[in-house]
C-alpha cells in the first residue's frame, strides 16, 4: 500500500509534519449578483437558445403539461419519479412511462425512449443551465440516454449562476452521490471542428418553465 | 512525421493553424471585459487557491480521502504506472470484469493504462469522440482538449471503414452519429467505467469532470463501478472554489462559461437513488508528482488545470503540431511537464525550442510563469551537461562572450572582425562547402543584415570630435 | 542645464544597426537631453541566460551594474534587453541581498526608448516627419514583460506623413528568439512567414518596431523572398524630419 509512503514523500517535498496545521486557504470567491425573476428568465432563455436549446413559457400548470404533451406526440418518454411531474399529469401523457425505483427497468426504459422527462434541482439563468441531482426522483439516466431531453422547471427554482448555486449548497455531494450542470445539448467538434449536436447525451434539450 | 515535414504539410499546417486560432478567438471572446470584468482578478485568485493547495498538499488529500470513505467510496494511492494497473486488473479480476468504457483522461494517457490493460487482455474503449479516433488510429492525442485535431474527415472515413467494417462514410455528422452507436453499445455492456478528474474536491471527496459529449456522464454512471484516475495535484479545497475554477477552466479551454456537462460525484449511489455505480474509487497518482513538488520555484508548474489554452496560443505548437513533442503534454506545458516528469535529459533540446515570447504565461488561467520555468529548466540542462561533461564547446563559447564582454576594447575589435566577414550580407558563408553549421542554419531561412562598416561607438567617438 | 541620460544601445545595435543609435541620441538631443555614451558598454548577457549559461550570464549582469551605476537614467534601444535587466537579473543574483540592491536600483532607473520619452521626459510629439504607410509589430518581451503597447502607436500616431495600420496578429512572435532562430531555424523561419503574412495583409511597406532583434530576423525573411518591404526602429522614425 503506498498511501504513507506517497504522503510522507509529500509531507518531506514540502517540509510539513503529519498533521501540521494548515493556513486558511485564500477566502472564498462568490459574488452576489442580484437579478430579478425577469432579468432571469431573460438571460436563461437568451443563453440556451444560443446553444441551440428550446425554452417554453408556461402560464398553468395545464398549459405546461399541454407544452410537453405536443412535444412528445407521437414518440415514447421516460418521465423521472419527480413529485412535480406526476403533480402535472405528465406522467399519464400517452407514450409516457415513469422511470420507477428499479435500476434496470429505469435504465432499460432510459435506452429505448425517444424523450427523458425530468425535473431540476436548480436552473442558472447565467449560463442557461439545468441543475440536476440524483436521488430517489431523479434518476441520473433520464436525462442522459434519451436522444432528447425535456426538463420542467418552476420559477422559484431559478437562479442567477453557478456562484448562487454554491452559496446556497457549499457542498454538492453531502446528500447525493451526484450533481450534474447541463447546459444546453450535448456536443462535440472532435472532427474538424465542426459543430455537432447529440454525439452521446441528447441532442435537443427543452425547458419549460412554471 | 518530423517538425521539418510537419511545416512542409501545408494542409496539416492551415488545419493546425485554423482550430488552434478558433479555440484563441473563443477564449478572447468569453474573456473579454465586457462579459468577464475581473478576469484578472480570477486568474490571480486561482493562482492563489492552487498555490495553496499544492503547498499544504498532504492535508487536502488526506481530507479528500476522509470525505470519499465517508461517502462510501475508497481512494487508492498510487506511486506509478504500475501500481495503477495492479488495481484495476485486481479488481477487473475480482469482480469479472473485461469491458471497460474510458472517458477522455490526460493522466490515463501518460502511464500509457490502455496499453497495459489491452496487455493483459482487457477491452478499454475510449468514448470522447477525439479520442475514440485516436485510439482506434493507435496514435497519442495531438492536443490536450482536442485530440484528433489534425485528422481529417477523410482520414476517419477510412479509418472508420477499415476498422468497424461500415461503409465509406465522409460527412461528418453521420461519421458521428456511426460512433455514437458503436459506442452506446459500449457503455451499456461496460463492466467498469474509467474517468479522470478536472477537479479533486478536498471537502466534499468529490470528483469534478468537465465534458460537452456526455461520454463522461454515462461512463461514471452506467457501468456498475466508477473509477476515477487523476493526479493529486487536481485537489482543490472547497467545492465554493469551483465557481472561479469551473469558469476559467471552460473559458479558457474552448471559451464555454460552463461546459455542456459538470458532473460533481462523491461516492457510489447513495441509499434510495435509482441509478448510478455501485462501487465507486478515485485513484491518486503521484508518479513523478512529489519529485517535483521538492522544487519550490517549480512546482508551480503542477498548477495546471490541462486548458490547452498554452497551446493555442504558442507561435511553436501552431506550427510544429502535437505530435513532435515527445510525451503526451504538449505545447508550452508539455514542455516544462515533460522534462520534470521524464528527466531533464532525456529530450534536452526540448526547453529550448521556445523563442520565449511570454504568451503561455499570458493565457494561463492559473498564472504559470511558464517562460521563467523553461530558462529554470535551460539552466539545469547546461548544469547537467557540465557534470557529465557534455556541450564543452558552448560552454566555452559563452565563457569567452562573458570574457570579451567585459574587456570592451576586445568585444570591439570582434565586432569589427565580424563587419568584415559579413561584408556581401554573409551570403559567401552559405555558399562555403563547409559552411559553419549555425550561420548556415540561419541563412536557410533569411539573408543576414547588411554590415555597419563602422559600429555605432566608433560613429560616436567620430561625431564627438567633430 | 540639460538633464543627462545614459544611452545603452546595445551589442547588436552598436555592430549591426549604429542608426538606430544615433536616431535614438538625435530624438533625445532634440527634446533637451544631453547624452553620456559609456565607451565601456556591451552586452547585457541575455544571450547566455537564455541559453541556460547563468554563470556568464551573470559575470556580464555584473559587468553592466558596474558599467551603469552612476548613471541618472539608461536609455535602452531595445525592449528585450531592457527585460533582461530590468525583470532578469534579479533572477541571477536571487540570493545575494546586495547584488540585488543594486539590481533593484538599476531597475528604478532603466527605461526602454519608448517609454522613457512618454513617462519621464513626457513627450509625444517630437516633431518628426516620415511619408510612409507603417505597420508596428509588438516584440513579445517589450509587450508581456514591460506592458509595452500603446506608448509606441502612440508616438507613431504624432509622425506627421505616417500612416500606421494595424495588423491582424500584431502580438505573435517574429520567430526570432536568439539563439532559438539557429537553433530551430526552419521552425523559427516559419514563424516569421506567419508574421510577415500578417504584414502584408496590412499593404503597409514599413515595419516598425522598438526591438531591432526583430526587425533583423523580419527584414532578412523579407529581403530573401524579395518583398519591397523595410523596417526600421521607432528611433529611426522619430528621428526623421
Amino acid at each position: 500500500m503506498s498511501r504513507e509512503f506517497i504522503l510522507g514523500r509529500v509531507r518531506s517535498a514540502l517540509d510539513r509534519k503529519t498533521g501540521q496545521v494548515v493556513p486558511p486557504p485564500p477566502p472564498v470567491w462568490l459574488l452576489d449578483t442580484d437579478w430579478t425573476l425577469e432579468e432571469k428568465l431573460a438571460s436563461f432563455k437568451e443563453k440556451l437558445e444560443r446553444l441551440a436549446g428550446v425554452v417554453h413559457m408556461a402560464d398553468s400548470p395545464e398549459n405546461a403539461r399541454e407544452i410537453v404533451a405536443s412535444l412528445i406526440t407521437g414518440k415514447t418518454a421516460v418521465v423521472s419519479n419527480a413529485t412535480l411531474l406526476a403533480d402535472l399529469g405528465i406522467t399519464r401523457l400517452p407514450g409516457v412511462t415513469v422511470a420507477g425505483q428499479d435500476s434496470e427497468q429505469s435504465r432499460k426504459l432510459c435506452a429505448e425512449c425517444s424523450f427523458g422527462i425530468t425535473g431540476a434541482a436548480f436552473a442558472l439563468a447565467q449560463t442557461g443551465t439545468l441543475v440536476m441531482r440524483a436521488n430517489s426522483q431523479e434518476a441520473r439516466l433520464v436525462s442522459l440516454l434519451p436522444p432528447l431531453h425535456v426538463a420542467v422547471v418552476r420559477k422559484e427554482q431559478l437562479i442567477v449562476d453557478l456562484d448562487e448555486l454554491l452559496t446556497k449548497i457549499p457542498k454538492p455531494v453531502e446528500d447525493s452521490s451526484s450533481m450534474v450542470l447541463i447546459t444546453g445539448p450535448s456536443r462535440t467538434g472532435d472532427i474538424e471542428q465542426i459543430l455537432v449536436r447529440g454525439v452521446h447525451g441528447p441532442g435537443v434539450v427543452h425547458v419549460v418553465f412554471l | 512525421m518530423s517538425i521539418q515535414e510537419t511545416l512542409q504539410d501545408s494542409k496539416l499546417q492551415l488545419a493546425i493553424y485554423t482550430a488552434t486560432g478558433r479555440l484563441m478567438d473563443h477564449r478572447a471572446n468569453a474573456i473579454s471585459p465586457e462579459l468577464l470584468p475581473r478576469y484578472q482578478e480570477m486568474r490571480q485568485h486561482a493562482h492563489d487557491l492552487k498555490k495553496h493547495t499544492i503547498e499544504n498538499l498532504d492535508h487536502y488529500m488526506e481530507e479528500f480521502e476522509k470525505n470519499v470513505i465517508a461517502h462510501g467510496g475508497k481512494v487508492v494511492f498510487c506511486k506509478d504506472a504500475t501500481e495503477v494497473s495492479d488495481f484495476i486488473l485486481r479488481l477487473a479480476k475480482e469482480r469479472g470484469a473485461h469491458l471497460f468504457v474510458k472517458s477522455k483522461s490526460m493522466t490515463s494517457e501518460e502511464i500509457d493504462l490502455n496499453e497495459r490493460m489491452e496487455h493483459h487482455g482487457l477491452e478499454p474503449v475510449e468514448t470522447d469522440l477525439g479520442e475514440y479516433i485516436i485510439q482506434l488510429a493507435h496514435q497519442k492525442p495531438y492536443h490536450i482538449v482536442a485530440p484528433a485535431l489534425h485528422m481529417t474527415r477523410f482520414q476517419v472515413a477510412d479509418l472508420f471503414t477499415e476498422k468497424l467494417g461500415v461503409p465509406r462514410e465522409e460527412v461528418i455528422e453521420e461519421q458521428t452519429m456511426i460512433a455514437r452507436r458503436v459506442l452506446r453499445e459500449k457503455f451499456l455492456a461496460a463492466d467498469i467505467g474509467i474517468t479522470g478528474a478536472n477537479f479533486l474536491v478536498a471537502d466534499s471527496g468529490a470528483v469534478v469532470v468537465v465534458e460537452n459529449e456526455g461520454n463522461a456522464r454515462l461512463t461514471s454512471s452506467a457501468p456498475k463501478i466508477h473509477i476515477a484516475v487523476a493526479g493529486m495535484e487536481k485537489l482543490i479545497p472547497r467545492a465554493q472554489d469551483l465557481a472561479v475554477m469551473l469558469g476559467l477552466l471552460g473559458r479558457s479551454a474552448t471559451g464555454q462559461a460552463l461546459t455542456s456537462y459538470t458532473s460533481i460525484l462523491s461516492g457510489p449511489k447513495r441509499p434510495g437513488e435509482v441509478d448510478g455505480p455501485e462501487e465507486f474509487y478515485v485513484v491518486l497518482l503521484d508518479a513523478g508528482r512529489t519529485k517535483l513538488l521538492e522544487d519550490p520555484e517549480k512546482r508551480e508548474s503542477l498548477y495546471c488545470i490541462r486548458c490547452g489554452a498554452c497551446l493555442n496560443h504558442c507561435p511553436v505548437y501552431r506550427k510544429i503540431g502535437g505530435h513532435n513533442y515527445p510525451w503526451v503534454y504538449s505545447g508550452p506545458i508539455g514542455k516544462i511537464l515533460a522534462p520534470q516528469f521524464k528527466g531533464l535529459m532525456a529530450d534536452p533540446w526540448l526547453p529550448f525550442a521556445s523563442s520565449l515570447c511570454g504568451v503561455c504565461a499570458e493565457v494561463c488561467p492559473v498564472k504559470i510563469d511558464i517562460p521563467r520555468v523553461l530558462l529554470q529548466l535551460r539552466s539545469e540542462i547546461t548544469e547537467e551537461k557540465q557534470r557529465t561533461n557534455q556541450g564543452g564547446l558552448e560552454r566555452l563559447a559563452f565563457k569567452a562572450f562573458a570574457w570579451a564582454m567585459r574587456r570592451p576594447w576586445i568585444y570591439e575589435w570582434g565586432g569589427m572582425m565580424g563587419a568584415g566577414l559579413l561584408g556581401n550580407g554573409g551570403r559567401w558563408i552559405s555558399e562555403l562547402p563547409i559552411a559553419p553549421g549555425p550561420v548556415k542554419a540561419w541563412l536557410s531561412q533569411r539573408h543576414l543584415p547588411a554590415p555597419a562598416v563602422r559600429s555605432f561607438r566608433e560613429q560616436w567617438r567620430a561625431r564627438r570630435t567633430k | 542645464m540639460a538633464k543627462s541620460v545614459s544611452l545603452f544601445v546595445t551589442c547588436l545595435v552598436d555592430q549591426l544597426f549604429p542608426p538606430v543609435g544615433l536616431a535614438m541620441a538625435e530624438v533625445l538631443e532634440r527634446i533637451g537631453y544631453s547624452i553620456d555614451f559609456r565607451q565601456a558598454q556591451t552586452c547585457c548577457g541575455q544571450p547566455a541566460f537564455n541559453s541556460g549559461h547563468r554563470e556568464p550570464a551573470r559575470d556580464v549582469a555584473r559587468y553592466f551594474l558596474d558599467t551603469f551605476e552612476d548613471a541618472e537614467f539608461v536609455v535602452v534601444a531595445s525592449g528585450s534587453c531592457c527585460s533582461m535587466i530590468s525583470h532578469h537579473y534579479a533572477d541571477l543574483f536571487g540570493s545575494d541581498s546586495k547584488m540585488m540592491d543594486r539590481v533593484h536600483a538599476m531597475e528604478a532607473k532603466t527605461y526602454e526608448f519608448s517609454r522613457f520619452l512618454l513617462d519621464v521626459a513626457q513627450v509625444d510629439d517630437v516633431g518628426a516627419r516620415l511619408n510612409r504607410v507603417a505597420t508596428y509589430h509588438d516584440s513579445c518581451h517589450a509587450l508581456r514583460e514591460l506592458g509595452i503597447k500603446k506608448g509606441p502607436r502612440q508616438l507613431l500616431s504624432k509622425v506627421e506623413g505616417l500612416e500606421l495600420r494595424e495588423m491582424p496578429v500584431a502580438e505573435e512572435c517574429c520567430g526570432f528568439g536568439g539563439t532559438f532562430s539557429v537553433k530551430f531555424a526552419e521552425l523559427s523561419g516559419a514563424m516569421a512567414n506567419t508574421k510577415i503574412e500578417s504584414i502584408k495583409q496590412t499593404g503597409a511597406d514599413l515595419v516598425v518596431s522598438i526591438d531591432s532583434s526583430c526587425l533583423m530576423q523580419l527584414e532578412g525573411t523579407m529581403r530573401k523572398q524579395g518583398l519591397p518591404i523595410s523596417t526600421m526602429h521607432l528611433a529611426e522614425v522619430l528621428a526623421s524630419r
